[in-house]
């Protein structure tokens, strides 16, 4: 007991002594750290992907301090509002429903198309059976306006293993996701049935209240489009892609 | 970590694992035990701290702290748990933020509460974004476990309660026949036999809340299980060096053992608590 409060005691002291000393503005740039090639962590354990580059590259730009931090994807908007992060980068499409809470900036990925992948072997026929989308996605409410059956996992990878292991019958999500798992699955997984065009870009989410953020990453994500730097990144992560 | 290391897609069989399992990712599975072990020693004495205040409370004569006492257990027993892990930090983190904006920021004219948004000045931020992530991980750490010992206290309090209740009431008449007054019988007589009702009790909700930590996650606190998780799912060779399918199995398995392991152990070390406090109490002696 004695020892906890010690120690209580001496975490807190330096909590407190740390807010005194630090100073400046730091922006914290929340992800999800689980959607390659948008963002993951790398074998360091470190936030990493087209996004990181993105980022850091905005925050250079905007004259920003950036931090990374992950936050789980179902949770991500209820603690960007509440002020644990000042951004959200997590390859979210920009979505009329979501903008009612939070605002964006102007997109940084082109819309990209759906897409359904299936076990090999298997026909369009699987997008009206078992489809698994990740929770509170734009996936996961298409399939469920659709003639399928939704079957929602927390992560993406979850969605990719119910396939394989054939808890669902398909999987529905963003396309430039699924292409290096499907091309690396050395013919286990394929393509069915029709791409859907679903969400507008990809754009960072800020709280509704932040303008002064939001002016500031839009002017950066305007300059990047016009220098090219962002189609080559573009074109770095994702294959076959040109950007804008 | 190794020097050959550097180049893992030629590697094979023994080198390949001892590059694989070192990677510091990897690394931050192994610490993340020690995460599990951090919320537990300090859950603890928080949790009887909260059950023996609880318990003592519902035993009061003055009937608003024995209200409150049974308001505080059957309250946050009669909740799901999950909704205390989630309300409890964020309610406390937006009242000491608001506390602190008061005393900080007098001079501010907009509203806390904009649409969705909770907004304070920047410097009433806890911790403040400037501030190190380990700070920020560390002070969420502080409010998960301040989140357990709320909801792991109203059960210990229950589970006291109950044992106090079980000691013999000749116990207590004979304690005030030979003259001890009612804090003395209290203190020498009362709490050290009622601990022999108690362990069951309490060594159930000890295995419960090892089984718990997972529920860290939400708090946002990477343990051992998030991490599992996340090393097992299937990786890509284009976003990593140690390509693989989905091993979440293998990982899960490691996290069987390492339970198992932990519960098995504190089952042993109840079962000694229990004899040590049934000493000299042939007669009342309590089975595990």
């Amino acid at each position: 007991m004695k020892l906890t409060n010690v120690l209580g005691g001496a975490v807190l002291t330096a909590i407190f002594a740390t807010c005194a000393f630090a100073d400046g503005h730091v922006v914290r740039m929340g992800t999800e750290g689980a959607y390659p090639p948008y963002n993951f962590l790398n074998d360091a354990g470190e936030v990493d992907g087209f996004e990181r580059e993105v980022g850091d590259e905005l925050c250079a730009r905007a004259e920003l301090d950036c931090e990374w931090v992950t936050n789980e994807w179902d949770s991500i908007i209820p603690n960007l509002v509440s002020g644990n992060y000042d951004t959200i980068i997590a390859g979210m499409s920009i979505t009329a429903e979501r903008d009612e809470v939070i605002d964006f900036t102007q997109d940084y990925f082109p819309p990209d198309p759906s897409a359904y992948v299936a076990l090999a072997g298997m026909d369009a026929s699987v997008t009206a059976k078992n489809v698994a989308a990740q929770t509170a996605t734009i996936q996961a409410s298409y399939v469920a306006n659709s003639d399928g059956t939704v079957v929602e996992f927390a992560t993406p990878d979850e969605t990719i293993a119910a396939v394989r292991s054939g808890e669902a019958d398909a999987v529905l999500a963003d396309k430039a996701f699924l292409e290096p798992i499907v091309a690396e699955s050395g013919g286990e997984l394929i393509f069915v049935g029709e791409e859907v065009a679903i969400g507008g870009g990809v754009g960072i989410g800020v709280r509704e209240s932040d303008g002064e953020l939001k002016a500031k990453l839009d002017a950066a994500i305007a300059s990047m489009k016009e220098d090219g730097t962002l189609n080559a990144l573009i074109a770095k992560w994702f294959e076959g892609r040109t950007g804008y | 970590m190794f020097e050959f290391c550097t180049d893992p897609s030629v590697l094979s069989g023994p080198a390949w694992w001892s590059c694989y399992l070192t990677t510091p990712k990897h690394m931050n599975l192994y610490t993340s035990v020690f995460v599990v072990f951090g919320l537990l020693a300090m859950t603890v004495p928080l949790i009887l701290t909260f059950g023996f205040g609880g318990a003592v409370a519902r035993r009061s004569r003055f009937f608003l702290i024995r209200w409150f006492g049974v308001l505080y257990t059957s309250m946050v027993r009669g909740v799901p748990d999950i909704i205390f892990f989630l309300f409890v930090p964020i309610a406390f983190d937006q009242g000491f933020e608001y506390l602190r904006h008061l005393a900080k920021c007098p001079d501010w004219d907009e509203p806390i509460r904009q649409g969705n948004d909770f907004v304070v000045c920047a410097t009433a931020k806890l911790p403040l974004s400037s501030a190190d992530q380990w700070i920020h991980e560390t002070y969420g750490f502080f409010m998960a476990a301040f989140a357990f010992a709320i909801v792991f206290g109203a059960f210990a309090a229950n589970t006291i309660y109950g044992a106090m209740q079980s000691v013999p009431r000749s116990q207590m008449e004979a304690a005030a026949a030979i003259g001890l007054s009612e804090r003395q019988a209290f203190r020498l007589v009362l709490i050290p036999q009622m601990w022999i009702y108690a362990l069951p009790g309490l060594s159930n909700l000890w295995q419960i809340l090892v089984k718990a930590t997972p529920l860290l996650f939400l708090l946002g606190v990477e343990d051992i299980v998030y991490w599992a998780g996340e090393l097992g799912g299937s990786k890509t060779a284009r976003f990593t060096d140690y390509p693989h399918g989905d091993w979440r199995l293998g990982y899960y398995l490691f996290l069987l053992v390492f339970y198992l392991c932990l519960t098995w152990g504190s089952e042993k070390v109840f079962a000694r608590l229990q004899e040590w406090v049934s000493r000299g109490q042939a007669e009342l002696k309590v089975t595990a």
